[in-house]
């Protein structure tokens, strides 16, 4: 593979690490706040589809967008009055969930559109539209920094920019706001946050919101950016690929980067190289295929070292136990 | 547990009435889509137990849900949550499909035991890999066992695909089994009843009932079911009696993944008859719904494999009868059963609870608590990675 190729690569790398990212980032608030989330999966989902169904009704991908953030919260609040309210088990909120958005997605898609499942073709204004950086053209011919800049960094669709602008943001908000040293708190310890007198459900509620708005642009981004519209599970499991991305990021943002754009690089690669003969042994397509989820679990069971969650995570907050 | 209401009320009225706002809330949705719910409703009743046809599909579908339902029951009695079930049910395909294969069977009643326990090791083997990984490298047990699911998937692709189909056939399936290793259905066995020829529903139905009586014995009346209990009830308790995590973990784990094997003997050797792509058809996934509804005790597995059996089999008949109507629709109504009765439970206890407290005049005198009741299942089936 020369030069260009590698460049290639990465570019699709970047492209495929895009809805990881995003649903790292909102797992990370959701679990830094002590509230589990398996749901990522079919809030992803459910945002896809309902941001392409909205963006092929209205022609305009931006109100799609707003549809899917709408569709992530609505089952973010039930993951939310399950866990936090009704103290309930979280993964089995998040089973739910993800069920749920597996179903509904397949079911109103018939009713509304009776294509199997999809959604129809989007097309022009109904997609995010690649962006091309300035200069980008001009310094392409420049010897190894122009393509790097020009055809890796350039031309991807904003919500790419959105989600590598997120990284800094949500460290920022983690780690240097009143907020998040609240929010990292009720992870660790919420009966002493509760003495301090701050609302230990208020913030867990709005760490499992935000993490609804960020797994809603991440569906949206599947449908109408890195596709065409949506295809019954087409998140793919990608929002437990997210999960172990954000264990083996060991709950950081900047990490959780990292742990993406490797797991958008595995992608990638099983993508471009349909068949490989490796010293002259044929590795079939399948197992290309089934890579990413290999290497979830190699990467799970060898190379994360000690991974230290978030303490009170999991557990229901009871006051005056 | 606590006693702030009999014991029919938690077995029975809860779930209940968890069952009934799942299927309203479905009913809403069938309505939002532009149905008429009550119509659905008939219908998937009418299609799953309305006749011998039904009931013929209505518990061959319970079969299958009975052995995953058992096999997550198993699971969060030892506080894990195997999620793994489909993956393991496909490999245990493959142990049928190779055991019905392997030799010229002369009877059924012969290849039945021997697929038995190729099922169980097949689907054993691939749930041991998770629960090691677990136990020794401290990966998230729910998302290894999601990961195994996939690549069981790409695997059995791979190998009806390249090594098991019949040479010279494109379809990826393995040849029909031979006389002597297909199982009788129930039009052979019990012809009065009026089931139709091609029926589903065979000899499994048995194994699954024996196979949930077995688990009885195993979980509360055995030294090891006694510890896969105390475990998931306090693992520091456990460690402190002397019981190692290490071995309950992969035993209750390697026991979960040989029950969802068990459920090819039905779906590969009783149905097609033949290995074919995905005999699961999502059967690993509804194991969870069944285990919450069942409270992990077998009789409520086999209560609520039944409850499923009849809306998978109503819910095909639906997609027949309805236009513009999926099969997803019963995705649809297990999720909202996996939530009211496994995430939103307090929902519905602490107000039924509260009416239980307010019923009681004067408060009795608190009973000698007995060490351990039978049919006592871990507290709200809190499972914990």
């Amino acid at each position: 593979m020369d030069f260009l190729g590698v460049i290639q690569l990465l570019d699709s790398s970047l492209r495929l690490a895009t809805p990881l990212l995003l649903a790292c980032l909102a797992g990370l608030f959701s679990e830094r706040a002590g509230i589990f989330d398996i749901g990522l999966e079919g809030k992803m989902l459910a945002s896809a589809f309902f941001s392409a169904a909205v963006a092929s009704y209205t022609g305009s991908v931006w109100i799609g967008l707003m549809a899917g953030i709408g569709a992530s919260l609505v089952l973010a609040a039930i993951h939310g009055v399950a866990s936090i309210t009704f103290r309930g088990n979280q993964l089995i909120s998040g089973v739910a969930i993800n069920f749920l958005a597996s179903g509904l997605t397949v079911v109103i898609g018939e009713a509304w559109f009776s294509l199997g499942g999809r959604t129809p073709q989007l097309e022009g204004a109904a997609r995010f539209q690649e962006i091309t950086l300035p200069f980008a053209n001009a310094v392409r011919d420049v010897p190894y920094l122009g393509p790097i800049y020009a055809d890796f960094l350039s031309g991807h669709s904003i919500l790419v920019y959105v989600a590598l602008a997120l990284v800094p943001i949500t460290w920022w908000v983690l780690f240097r706001t009143r907020f998040g040293l609240r929010l990292r708190a009720v992870g660790e310890n919420p009966a002493a946050v509760d003495t301090a007198g701050v609302s230990v459900v208020g913030l867990r509620y709005a760490a499992v919101m935000i993490c609804g708005v960020l797994t809603g642009i991440a569906g949206a981004y599947l449908a109408t950016a890195l596709s065409a519209g949506f295809v019954k599970e087409m998140s793919a499991g990608r929002g437990f690929i997210a999960l172990a991305a954000l264990i083996f990021a060991k709950w950081r943002p900047w990490y959780a980067l990292g742990a993406t754009l490797l797991f958008g690089l595995l992608e990638a690669l099983g993508n471009r190289f349909q068949s490989l003969d490796l010293f002259g042994i044929p590795i079939p397509t399948q197992f290309m295929q089934a890579l990413p989820y290999i290497l979830t679990v190699v990467i799970l069971a060898g190379f994360v070292g000690r991974a230290i969650p978030p303490r009170a995570g999991g557990e229901p907050y009871v006051k005056e136990r | 547990m606590n006693d702030a209401m009999p014991k029919w009320a938690d077995i029975v009225l809860i779930p209940l009435i968890n069952l009934a706002l799942a299927l309203f809330v479905s009913g809403l949705v069938v309505a939002l889509i532009g149905k008429n719910p009550f119509e659905a409703l008939y219908i998937l009743v009418s299609g799953s137990v309305g006749s011998a046809y039904g009931w013929g599909y209505t518990l061959f579908y319970a079969t299958n849900f009975i052995f995953t339902g058992l096999s997550v029951a198993v699971a969060f009695h030892a506080r894990l949550f195997n999620i793994g079930g489909e993956g393991q049910a496909a490999l245990g395909g493959l142990g049928v499909a190779l055991v019905a294969l392997s030799i010229d069977w002369p009877h059924w009643a012969l290849a039945l035991p021997v697929a038995v326990i190729g099922g169980m090791v097949f689907g054993a083997l691939w749930a041991a890999v998770p629960a090691y990984l677990q136990v020794r490298r401290g990966s998230h047990i729910v998302i290894t066992t999601i990961m195994f699911n996939y690549i069981a998937a790409a695997l059995m692709v791979y190998l009806l695909a390249n090594v098991l189909k019949v040479p010279g056939s494109a379809s990826p399936e393995t040849a029909r089994f031979i006389e002597g290793a297909r199982l009788p259905n129930a039009a052979d066995i019990l012809p009065w009843v009026g089931f139709s020829r091609s029926t589903p529903l065979n000899v499994s139905f048995l194994v699954a009932v024996l196979a949930c009586i077995g688990v009885y014995f195993l979980i509360w009346r055995t030294r090891l079911g006694y510890e896969i209990r105390a475990f998931g009830h306090s693992e520091p308790a456990a460690l402190y009696a002397g019981i190692s995590p290490v071995r309950i973990t992969m035993l209750a784990m390697l026991i979960s993944g040989g029950l969802s094997g068990l459920m090819a003997i039905n779906a590969v050797m009783g149905e097609a008859e033949r290995l074919v792509l995905d005999p699961v058809q999502g059967a690993g996934f509804v194991g969870i719904a069944v285990a919450l509804m069942g409270r992990s005790h077998p009789l409520g597995v086999f209560i609520a494999a039944l409850l499923f059996g009849a809306l998978y089999q109503g819910g095909a008949e639906l997609t027949f009868e309805m236009n513009g109507m999926t099969r997803e629709m019963i995705l649809v109504i297990q999720a909202l059963v996996i939530l009211f009765t496994g995430a939103l439970d307090n929902m519905v206890r602490s107000p039924v609870e509260r009416m239980f407290l307010s019923r009681r005049r004067q408060p009795s005198a608190p009973l000698p608590t007995t060490p351990m009741t039978p049919g006592g299942h871990p507290d709200d089936a809190k499972v914990e990675p």
